[in-house]
């Protein structure tokens, strides 16, 4: 730079600015292509969607109303039930919090010792760092569905499919996130444990789970979050909780309206209170108070 | 921290403070895991774990874990007309053509010879068919008078023969044999996914792979309209098992709810997320009422939403789509609205002393701060979604996720399951890789 200025000569500078504005050009048009390569993937994306849909978009958009509005017809109809109804939903919807509070308990006590064995400079045996994240990659791609419905095959309906299904996704997804966390550790308290004899494990656990807690409890609790939704799915799919009620509502269809929105309501109505409740936690734990 | 009096007063007050903090950091050390390991027993029992064992169905493991490597052929003769049929798995589209039979079978005129392997074999002659086992020694089953005569040679009758007058069921490690008045059936094991590559129908079944490269390269054209490699690939893509052409525009499709999904939200959110920045939009109840429609999409959840979509547009790729679309916009209008509100001012106020107007000002003061962000954001979604697309098919009927759970109702096609999970996460980690790859060097290349 200070060469460019010291010559002082004009030309240097239009090479510059002609430089630049090549540059810019082409920047401009490498985007302008990515944006056209983007709108006809959409479009052709979505054209190609709504052709193998049993029911076309324009079709359908006029009836998006219609099913909603039936059903809360009916259960307004019927209003004076839903406070009983809330009632006997509640065991179901408890059992879908169980098996969402469960499996991220479990999934974290997974992902803990996992996330530990593969992080850099804090594993117990080093050479098998690739393996352990192997096994991490593994247990994320699998999708708990796939799990859920094998186990349910080999055990039977009930809550234990569903609960190790996500768990064990809940592992590999923590596993990944606790391992970035413990990467960046303060090494010294491990090197002062060490010194003095501490075994692996207490090393672990008074050297480096301090200074990691807040952060693993804030995305084990956004974890939590993302499990009650998953629980409900799988309850719709197959098994235990309150998306099970749900399908048993939904196909008996109009009559049982009522106890559809009943589970709907119960469901939002949990959602929003453990976003609510978690990411106030979430907020105190990260930012320190 | 505090500032310590040299006074023994303030010592004292310093270390009872210090021991207080101890004694509640103890309480949490123990306290937390002993809380958790009650709240663990709870739900052992909430969730009923010790009557599990009665529950589980070990047979079923066994079934799924022998149809995982191996695969049955039927052989059976209808004992009303005298039809001799080969099926693999009993069914229709695997049943072997006219004049075609499988090797372990010697056909010499009416009887039929088939080896099931390590001195066990089975005879049928007329109606009366042997099976010959090592051990025991050959068992004549035979029809009389429309019922089924058991000659175990005098013996007694040991455990793995079930028999009454209208069945007889032999079970061994090789194989299975069953007679009724209607027909003789025996069940061969072999090793193995049967017809993974062609059908029986195809003429490059059974063909050892030099051959086939021989055959693709320089043999004599089987078909005088194709190529013998073009055949090849006609009927590897529409063997009629396995399904290879559904399975790819399965997987195609579930890949394509997750993109249209998560870009078509991204495309919403975005305009949505200004609008619910402190920031940028100064209406306080206009920010109030966009947040609270943004907590309204994710509360109401992906599964509800699959519902009410699925009832409006049917099942398909489309309903699976708008699904994920509806969700995620709330996800990333929040998300998007909180990385606004983190903007680095400087940038806009100094287009603004140029005389930029509020879209300049959004455009190149804000957006090339927002798009790294923005980008990681939306392509960790893209990932994630690919597995919710599998689920979410599985609800709305379409995709990857459709025939997975088919394929598991059946309870019998367990080779085509494991195809289909392996098939699903090579297509996660494939999407794990590549999103990881275009975050690379979207946000580091560009930096």
């Amino acid at each position: 730079m200070t060469d460019l200025t010291a010559a002082g000569a004009s030309r240097p500078v239009d090479a510059t600015r002609d430089h630049y504005m090549v540059l810019t050009r082409r920047k401009r048009m490498y985007g302008g292509i990515l944006i056209v390569i983007f709108i006809v993937l959409m479009a052709s994306g979505f054209r190609l969607a709504d052709a193998r849909n049993a029911g076309g978009f324009w079709d359908g958009i006029h009836m998006f109303f219609d099913f909603p509005s039936e059903v809360v017809a009916e259960a307004w109809e019927k209003r004076a039930n839903l406070p009983e109804l809330f009632w006997q939903f509640v065991p179901s919807l408890i059992e879908t919090l169980n098996i969402a509070a469960v499996s991220t308990l479990l999934g974290a006590l997974v992902a803990m010792v996992v996330s530990l064995l593969s992080t850099r400079g804090l594993a117990r045996f080093p050479r098998l760092i690739p393996v352990f994240r192997r096994m991490m990659d593994g247990m994320r791609a699998i999708p708990e569905i796939v799990i859920a419905l094998i186990l349910i095959f080999l055990l039977g309906g009930g809550p234990v499919p569903a609960m190790i299904a996500i768990a064990f996704h809940t592992g590999g997804a923590l596993g990944k996130l606790f391992s970035e966390v413990a990467e960046n550790a303060d090494l010294k308290p491990v090197e002062g444990l060490r010194s003095v004899g501490a075994t692996w494990f207490q090393q672990m656990y008074l050297g480096v789970l301090p200074q990691v807690a807040p952060n693993w409890l804030s995305y084990g609790l956004m974890r939590f979050e993302i499990n009650i939704r998953a629980s409900a799915i799988l309850g719709f799919v197959g098994s235990g909780g309150i998306g099970y009620d749900l399908k048993i509502a939904m196909q008996w269809g109009t009559g049982r309206y009522d106890e559809v929105v009943a589970i709907f309501l119960l469901l939002f109505a949990t959602i929003v209170i453990v976003d609510q409740t978690s990411s106030h936690y979430r907020n105190r734990l990260v930012r320190g108070h | 921290m505090t500032a310590t009096d040299t006074g023994t007063d303030g010592l004292s007050a310093t270390r009872a403070e210090v021991g207080r903090l101890f004694a509640r950091k103890r309480m949490m050390a123990f306290g937390l895991p002993a809380l958790v390991l009650a709240y663990l027993v709870y739900v052992f029992f909430a969730f009923d774990i010790p009557g599990l064992a009665g529950r589980a169905k070990l047979d079923n493991a066994v079934i799924l874990v022998s149809d995982f490597v191996s695969y049955k052929t039927h052989v059976s003769r209808d004992n009303r007309d005298g039809r001799i049929t080969y099926a693999i798995e009993g069914e229709n589209k695997g049943t072997y053509p006219e004049g075609m039979i499988p090797g372990f079978v010697t056909e010499t005129g009416e009887s039929v010879l088939i080896d099931l392997g390590e001195g066990h074999r089975v005879a049928y002659a007329g109606t009366a068919a042997t099976y010959d086992h090592p051990d025991f020694g050959p068992i004549v089953l035979d029809l009389v008078d429309g019922r089924v005569a058991l000659d175990t040679g005098g013996q007694a009758v040991p455990d793995w023969i079930n028999a009454s007058n209208t069945r007889v069921t032999i079970t061994t490690d090789r194989g299975r044999m069953s007679m009724t008045r209607n027909r003789t059936e025996t069940f061969v094991y072999s090793y193995g996914w049967e017809l993974f590559f062609f059908t029986l129908d195809s003429p490059f079944h059974g063909k050892s792979f030099g051959e086939l490269a021989g055959l693709a390269l320089s043999g004599e054209r089987i078909d005088p309209a194709r190529s013998n490699f073009a055949s090849m690939v006609g009927d590897f893509w529409n063997n009629a098992m396995w399904r290879h052409k559904d399975v790819v525009w399965a997987i195609f499709e579930t890949i394509l709810m997750a993109f249209l999904g998560t870009m078509g939200a991204a495309l919403v959110a975005l305009p949505l997320a200004f609008l619910a920045a402190a920031n940028f939009t100064p209406v306080r109840s206009l920010r109030f009422a966009t947040r609270r429609v943004f907590d309204f999409v994710r509360g109401v959840d992906g599964l509800i939403w699959t519902i009410i979509l699925s009832r409006a547009f049917g099942p398909g790729p489309l309903t699976g789509s708008l699904a994920i679309l509806i969700t995620d916009s709330g996800s990333f209008g929040k998300l998007f609205s909180e990385a606004l509100e983190n903007v680095d001012e400087k940038q806009v106020e100094g287009l603004k002393s140029t005389g930029a107007n509020s879209v300049q000002r959004a455009r190149f003061g804000v957006l090339p701060q927002l798009v790294p962000v923005l980008l990681s954001q939306v392509l960790y979604f893209l990932e994630s979604n690919t597995r919710s697309a599998t689920v979410i098919g599985a609800i709305v009927g379409g995709g990857i996720g459709l025939m997975l759970t088919q394929a598991i109702i059946t309870q019998k096609d367990w080779e085509e399951v494991t195809y289909y999970i392996v098939l699903i996460v090579v297509m996660v980690m494939l999407m794990d890789t590549v999103s990881g790859w275009l975050r690379g060097r979207l946000i580091k290349g560009k930096a």
